[in-house]
């Protein structure tokens, strides 16, 4: 595995390996001296053409606890903004000696222009791309949701997910549906149908229009974020309908299994489709699985640049 | 007119027939068995083709604006290789061709390159907007003398628009080229609607774009009695429209591109903007849906879309990439690899669909004329039993961008001949005038 580009890159047993080995670092993350020098000595550029604090700190932190040394290269104030080209720029980054770029980009397919042309040598890891994927963010979300309901099988066979939301333009959702199917669990999408994509019908899922049918009946309830810019374009009449209709309120929690989770990529609309007493509630998990990411993302790092997983009780 | 004479010997006629073809003064001097002429260079064509010179209605030759992409004269070179003896320049050029002005630069910039018949397309609207009639009156009487009016690259949206500008035209029966594609659905499009753009996130540009305005406009054509042709048809959808629309009289001809009728949206998912084009490249079934009605004469004709465009527009993320692929080379290949090779059609109706029909619709009288004495010697000779492979370097145009970079295709274009002179000579293009 050289690239993080797409989760229909890894098989079930390389995902299952990822999840493992972050258990594995997440040990160490718990213990008194947090760094490891597995990566001393190499370089990551977080090269970040799209904001995203919370995504960029989390590789970042990932980075530095494997003791690589770490370049940020964000939008503002960056080349890529004054209209240099993604080409340059990854010359630029090669001429560097990058070992493994992580890249945010708003054009779905920027990391594998990146990774699939001769611009380049190093790992390239999608860290979300335009409204492609998103595939760190499924991994600590499945890391997430083993770790709560997984009742220490490997994989998530036999549990049900519902993703919750604006599936057109969203990359979570994108690599949870290839990645929670990939690891045997079952998936609802809940949308309003001018949130799907046209095509849909092919995925390995269920569709639902209806929340309250739904919400009973899984284990994770996934709730994806609502852009700003959906309000103005037809999607739905206005932002209190969807709320009313595909929202997580205190009423629709008491409907929820009492085993199940929420979960949300983040960051949060509060009051739009989600409550405030439902993210902080007993329930939510949302603050764990930012923990979580900097596990995964150790381990994505790990396996990409050491070439082999960690092994369990190994140090 | 030319005073070389060439013989061609052993020549495939398109009806099948096997001849020798004498090419003198410009035009088809005789066709017969075993004629000699000691005078004439000999060409032995056996196992060859002989076509009459291919006719292009959809060109971008990117003159006057785009020089780094394209010139007249690269895009001639770049059409004669591929056996063209005539194009039409699309108007969406900078500035744009809509006033005299420009459609006589063009038509005089083919003439100097002299490799074939450059004739402009006028825009339909000031500025491709879409909002206000060009001088189409003008462009018609120029020395240009034009006849197909389109906003290619923008879809004349607005009906009333449509209406007039198709109203306007029957004073010198033009017509308009369409480029069908609805707007509003298509905000920001970037691929086929699909399974595929579902997966890869990039937004879907639906064929209903494309039907609605076929349907809207086979309409309004036959309540004016004016002609319309569409281009580059790309849907399943769109071919029944115009079957039915045909099928009632209506005044509609269609053209599809080469790469519509072998390429899918499948090939999207490497990001890798060649791909990308607009309209999309679609979906398995819309390809045979294509070739179907290219072979039942739904579809009249095959318009390349020719689109150079420069490096760093294709080296890039494909959202930002530009739409267009190049054509003209590979044209008369990719149509006998989808069209010949699959029995779907013979050499004759390749000669009809690539020559005479778009001639027809242009208004071209010298061209598409049928191989016989005394027609103006505008030839094309293809070997079908031989293939070649595409390499983006070699290439005449002046841009790279082909996307079947790496194709191994049949059919090998040896010699096109345009008015009697050889413009291209066992594969090799021929220095025909010293052009700029």
């Amino acid at each position: 595995m050289r690239h993080l580009l797409s989760i229909s890159d890894l098989s079930k047993s390389q995902a299952v390996s990822i999840l493992d080995t972050a258990t594995e670092l997440a040990r160490v993350s718990d213990g008194a001296v947090k760094k490891l020098p597995t990566l001393r000595g190499r370089t990551i550029v977080n090269l970040f053409a799209e904001d995203s604090t919370r995504t960029r700190i989390s590789f970042e932190a990932a980075a530095k606890r494997l003791s690589a040394d770490v370049i940020n290269f964000s939008a503002k104030g960056s080349s890529l903004s004054k209209g240099e080209s993604l080409k340059d720029t990854a010359l630029t980054l090669q001429a560097m000696g990058a070992d493994a770029v992580v890249i945010r980009h708003s054009a779905s397919g920027a990391p594998a222009r990146l990774a699939n042309s001769s611009w380049m040598n190093g790992s390239v890891i999608n860290a979300g791309d335009g409204t492609h994927e998103h595939p760190s963010q499924a991994l600590l979300d499945a890391f997430t949701i083993r770790k709560h309901l997984g009742k220490g099988a490997p994989d998530l066979v036999g549990i049900r997910v519902a993703i919750v939301g604006d599936v057109l333009h969203s990359r979570v959702a994108r690599s949870n549906v290839l990645l929670l199917t990939l690891l045997g669990a079952h998936v609802t999408l809940v949308a309003p149908p001018t949130l799907l994509p046209v095509g849909v019908e092919s995925w390995p899922v269920t569709i639902s229009y209806d929340l309250d049918s739904v919400i009973g009946l899984v284990d994770v309830v996934m709730m994806l974020r609502v852009q700003q810019e959906r309000m103005s374009d037809l999607f739905f009449p206005n932002a209190r309908e969807y709320s009313r209709y595909f929202g997580l309120n205190s009423d629709r929690l008491k409907l929820m299994s009492p085993h199940s989770i929420v979960m949300h990529p983040g960051p949060m609309n509060r009051g739009l489709e989600i409550a405030a007493e439902v993210a902080d509630s007993a329930r939510s998990v949302i603050v764990e699985q930012v923990a979580n990411g900097v596990s995964v993302r150790m381990a994505i790092l790990y396996i990409l640049l050491t070439g082999q997983p960690l092994e369990a009780g190994s140090k | 007119m030319n005073s070389q004479r060439y013989l061609l010997k052993n020549a495939s006629l398109p009806d099948g027939t096997v001849s020798d073809v004498l090419i003198a003064d410009g035009v088809i001097a005789s066709i017969s068995s075993a004629i000699s002429d000691p005078d004439a260079t000999l060409i032995d064509v056996k196992g060859s083709v002989v076509l009459p010179g291919l006719v292009d209605l959809h060109t971008h030759l990117r003159q006057p604006g785009r020089e780094d992409a394209e010139t007249v004269l690269s895009g001639s070179r770049s059409g004669a290789k591929g056996g063209f003896t005539a194009l039409s320049a699309m108007a969406n050029t900078s500035p744009v061709a809509d006033n005299a002005g420009v459609v006589e630069q063009v038509f005089r910039l083919g003439q100097e390159a002299g490799l074939l018949d450059v004739f402009p397309i006028g825009a339909v609207t000031q500025g491709l907007a879409g909002v206000a009639l060009s001088e189409i009156g003008a462009m018609a009487d120029s020395i240009a003398r034009v006849r197909v009016f389109s906003d290619d690259g923008n879809c004349v949206f607005d009906p009333m628009v449509m209406r007039r500008a198709l109203e306007y035209i029957k004073k010198f029966d033009g017509v308009i080229a369409q480029h069908a594609q609805e707007p509003r659905l298509t905000v920001g499009s970037q691929m086929n609607e699909g399974e595929v753009s579902a997966v890869l996130g990039l937004k879907g540009w639906p064929a209903i774009a494309e039907e609605a305005i076929i349907a809207r406009d086979v309409l309004l054509v036959d309540h004016v009695k004016s002609r319309l042709h569409i281009c580059h048809v790309t849907t399943a959808g769109g071919v029944e429209i115009i079957r039915w629309a045909k099928a009632r009289g209506i005044n509609v001809t269609a053209e599809v591109t080469p790469h519509h009728l072998l390429l899918t949206d499948e090939l999207a998912r490497s990001y890798d903007p060649i791909f990308k084009v607009n309209p999309p490249l679609r979906s398995e079934k819309d390809v045979m849906a294509l070739r179907e009605a290219l072979a039942d004469g739904t579809i009249d004709i095959v318009a390349t879309d020719h689109a150079p465009h420069t490096m760093e527009s294709k080296e890039c993320e494909w959202q930002e990439a530009s739409f267009g692929m190049l054509g003209l080379e590979t044209a008369l290949s990719i149509v006998q690899k989808t069209m010949v090779d699959t029995k779907l059609m013979n050499w004759a109706q390749v000669a009809e669909r690539l020559s005479t029909a778009p001639a027809r619709i242009g208004g071209y009288s010298q061209q598409g004329r049928n191989l016989a004495i005394g027609s103006s010697a505008n030839l094309a000779i293809i070997n079908p039993n031989s293939s070649w492979i595409v390499d983006r370097d070699l290439v005449a145009s002046k841009s790279r961008n082909t996307p079947f970079h790496g194709y191994e295709l049949p059919g090998v274009v040896t010699h096109t001949f345009f008015n009697g002179v050889a413009t291209l000579m066992d594969g090799a293009l021929v220095q025909v005038s010293e052009g700029r």
